[in-house]
């Protein structure tokens, strides 16, 4: 069970978590919802559950719900430029098919 | 493949649903687009790697239109048709725009504001601003990766703290021809604060110092509790970093002994006056060498300490203001906690000295100074789309540009609510009847500074009638001035005893440009003493009228009282006021006031006896409680 950051990935949410003044990580998980029954949750983290999961990677602490974990598992999150636009994209192997702009999915 | 950004906790949107917004700071010289993504405020550049947009918009004889670096390099080749510095027409008519004969354009007078003739027809500030916002918006689009079909979820709009309710809805009216959903205008020192993280805990007084392009802000904050007031604002709409590269190109003409210069050896020479102000923010000295279009050449150094000197006067002109605003504040330098920087002109160094010097301490300045306002537009453009933190909110306040006032008897204005008082506000005040009997009341609302109602600007007049007849002074009638969070101000008058109620609405700011308020501002202070002249005067007219009326019924009444000498000596001292009373000399009307009271003692005295053995007729000394 694993799910990574790229380094341009880890130096972002460093660097956000710093501006924001607080939060212990990053908060990582999925709902249902969407055109495509899934969506992602992205989020700063300022306190653990207890039944969390949690994943050091590149020196950013990863918390993950058990519930989502099995979705997630083996997704590397990345720092993308596209033209303009900058954020972060899910490489995430369990998906089977999303819908045209990516933002909800099916496994 | 969809890009995210991190959210608040258990803030996540839904797909589809994410509710970007962006602040936008509307500059006379540039512009700029900011948004906050994963929780931290950052400017949006364009292709180029640009965050600033030149404030300028060309239109072309097809209807195009050109916005930003493409048409500032056409200013000169096309100048009729190359708006600059359009805010500065914002919501103004032609005679508030000054020096319109030193533009360029071609003015079209029109009610309310002004137009300006280009080859692609005639074009209102509103629709040459909503151009410049278009790009923005159409940046802020591309960066933001909202699809075709999707929509920004909104805007905040930056405004001088000074612009009046007119100049504030051009620009609202731009954002939404722009295509925007402006959700709150925002007062640009306001916005610094907000960026610098003031919200966060900071109480206190802190002074904002906007030295932009072409104009200069100081504005005063005070914030308690995450509450933004700002107490009070000053500046000069004619003094920015352009006039530091004049006194350069000044320089470099005595220096070089350069003879008259055609237009475009003096754009060459503004040009590389403005390359070596900014290269001395950083270094000792700048190179200046250049060959003119007459095959003249010139190689000069401009030291630190020259290029300091020789604009020495121009950073003390911004310390006018500030130590305006501080009085007007009712504040010291050692009352205000903290000095925010604005604009790129701040980053002179002998700027930040100066102001140091002046607040002694160091002023804020780890931010772009250019892009501190368009930050702070974002992040309450991201508090308002409802992707706040908890306890994440901000209320803002801001104040009367001028006092607002009531006329008095003798056309004096006494003033309800100050200068610089922060709204929402309510005031009253007690007025009395002036005549015996007197059933109605006249108001007139004012506002200014000037002690006269002839030199202030009248507002509203409305009457109240129903108060039931009484002696001169006897009525008791509140009138109450009410200021709400809008600027929508509503006085009433009500006599105490009665309750008969009188009221009027009006928009005190209304119409009223910045150029206005700083001239009545001026005038106050060139005139006070004038005015305090006319006060006297005024004053002394009043007291001498109500001491005719209130005579004249007496002697209606009692002046049986007196006899024929007494009679005849009193009239002469009557005659003796109303001839001062028809001069202008404060202190004729004085004296012959004090000598007809003087005169009117014995009969006021005898009246008063009579009075009391009126009173006291047919009582025997036991019935009396006393």
């Amino acid at each position: 069970m694993s799910i990574t950051l790229t380094q341009a990935a880890a130096n972002h949410v460093q660097s956000y978590i710093s501006k924001r003044g607080k939060g212990i990580g990053l908060r990582l998980g999925v709902r249902t919802t969407g055109c495509s029954g899934l969506a992602y949750k992205l989020e700063f983290a300022d306190a653990a559950h207890p039944e969390d999961l949690e994943f050091e990677t590149n020196g950013v602490r990863v918390l993950v719900d058990p519930k989502s974990l099995p979705y997630l598992n083996g997704t590397e999150l990345d720092y993308a430029r596209e033209g303009l636009n900058e954020g972060f994209k899910f490489r995430n192997p369990n998906v089977k098919d999303e819908c045209g702009c990516g933002e909800s999915f099916n496994v | 493949m969809a890009l995210f950004q991190i959210s608040e906790p258990g803030e996540s949107p839904a797909p589809h649903e994410r509710r970007s917004a962006i602040g936008i700071d509307l500059g006379t010289t540039n512009s700029l687009v900011a948004t906050v993504r994963s929780g931290t405020a950052a400017v949006l550049a364009d292709e180029q790697g640009r965050s600033l947009l030149p404030s300028v918009v060309r239109y072309l004889p097809d209807g195009r239109t050109e916005v930003g670096f493409l048409a500032q390099a056409h200013q000169t080749a096309d100048p009729r048709n190359t708006i600059v510095s359009v805010k500065r027409f914002m919501g103004r008519g032609l005679k508030d725009v000054a020096h319109a004969e030193n533009t360029p354009y071609d003015f079209v007078d029109e009610p309310g504001m002004v137009r300006l003739r280009t080859v692609a027809g005639v074009k209102s500030p509103v629709e040459v601003s909503a151009e410049i916002l278009r790009v923005l918006r159409a940046r802020a689009e591309a960066s933001l990766g909202i699809a075709d079909g999707e929509s920004l979820y909104g805007a905040v709009i930056t405004v001088p703290a000074y612009f009046d309710d007119a100049q504030r809805q051009a620009t609202k009216d731009a954002g939404r021809l722009a295509g925007l959903n402006v959700m709150r205008l925002l007062n640009e020192p306001t916005a610094a604060a907000i960026a610098y993280g003031l919200d966060n805990g900071s109480e206190g007084i802190y002074a904002v110092y906007d030295l932009g392009g072409g104009t200069f802000d100081l504005s005063i904050l005070r914030l308690s509790k995450g509450l933004f007031e700002v107490i009070a604002t000053s500046g000069d709409a004619a003094l920015g970093g352009d006039d530091f590269d004049q006194r350069i190109l000044c320089w470099i003409i005595e220096e070089a002994g350069l003879g008259p210069l055609d237009p475009r050896d003096m754009r060459l020479l503004l040009v590389k006056a403005r390359e070596a102000k900014e290269y001395l923010t950083y270094h000792a000295e700048a190179p200046l060498a250049a060959r003119l279009s007459t095959g003249e050449w010139f190689e000069l150094t401009l030291t630190s300490e020259k290029f300091s000197e020789i604009t020495a006067h121009l950073v003390q002109k911004t310390l006018g203001p500030t130590r305006g605003a501080l009085r007007a504040a009712g504040l010291n330098v050692e009352d205000v906690k903290g000095v925010v920087m604005v604009g790129g002109a701040t980053r002179m160094p002998q700027i930040q000295r100066a102001v140091a010097d002046l607040f002694r301490r160091d002023p804020l300045n780890n931010l772009d100074p250019d892009k501190v306002v368009a930050l702070g537009a974002a992040m309450q453009a991201n508090v308002l789309a409802g992707n706040r933190a908890q306890g994440e909110d901000w209320l803002l306040l801001d104040v009367i540009p001028l006092s607002l006032g009531v006329e008095t008897m003798g056309g004096l204005v006494e003033r309800i609510v100050p200068r610089n008082s922060t709204i929402p506000v309510a005031r009253a005040q007690e007025f009395t009847t002036f005549k015996d009997g007197q059933t109605g009341m006249s108001f007139h609302v004012v506002q200014g500074e000037r002690e006269l109602v002839a030199d202030c600007r009248s507002l509203a007049r409305f009457e109240l009638t129903g108060i039931p007849p009484m002696a001169a002074g006897a009525a008791r009638v509140r009138v109450a001035y009410q200021v709400d969070a809008d600027g929508l101000l509503s006085v009433s008058a009500t006599e105490t005893s009665t309750g008969a109620r009188a009221s009027v609405a009006v928009k005190p700011s209304y119409g009223l440009t910045d150029g206005e308020i700083e001239r009545m501002l001026r005038d106050s202070f060139e005139h006070a003493r004038d005015d305090m002249h006319a006060r006297a005067l005024a004053e002394h007219r009043v007291e001498g009228e109500r001491l005719l009326v209130a005579l004249s019924a007496a002697l209606d009444a009692d002046g049986a009282l007196l006899e024929a000498p007494e009679r005849a000596a009193l009239d002469g001292q009557v005659a003796l006021l109303e001839t001062a009373l028809a001069g202008h000399d404060a202190r004729a009307i004085r004296q012959a006031t004090d000598a007809l009271n003087r005169a009117s003692e014995t009969f006021a005295g005898r009246r008063m006896d009579a009075g009391v053995r009126r009173a006291l007729a047919g009582h025997n000394i036991r019935s009396l409680e006393l």
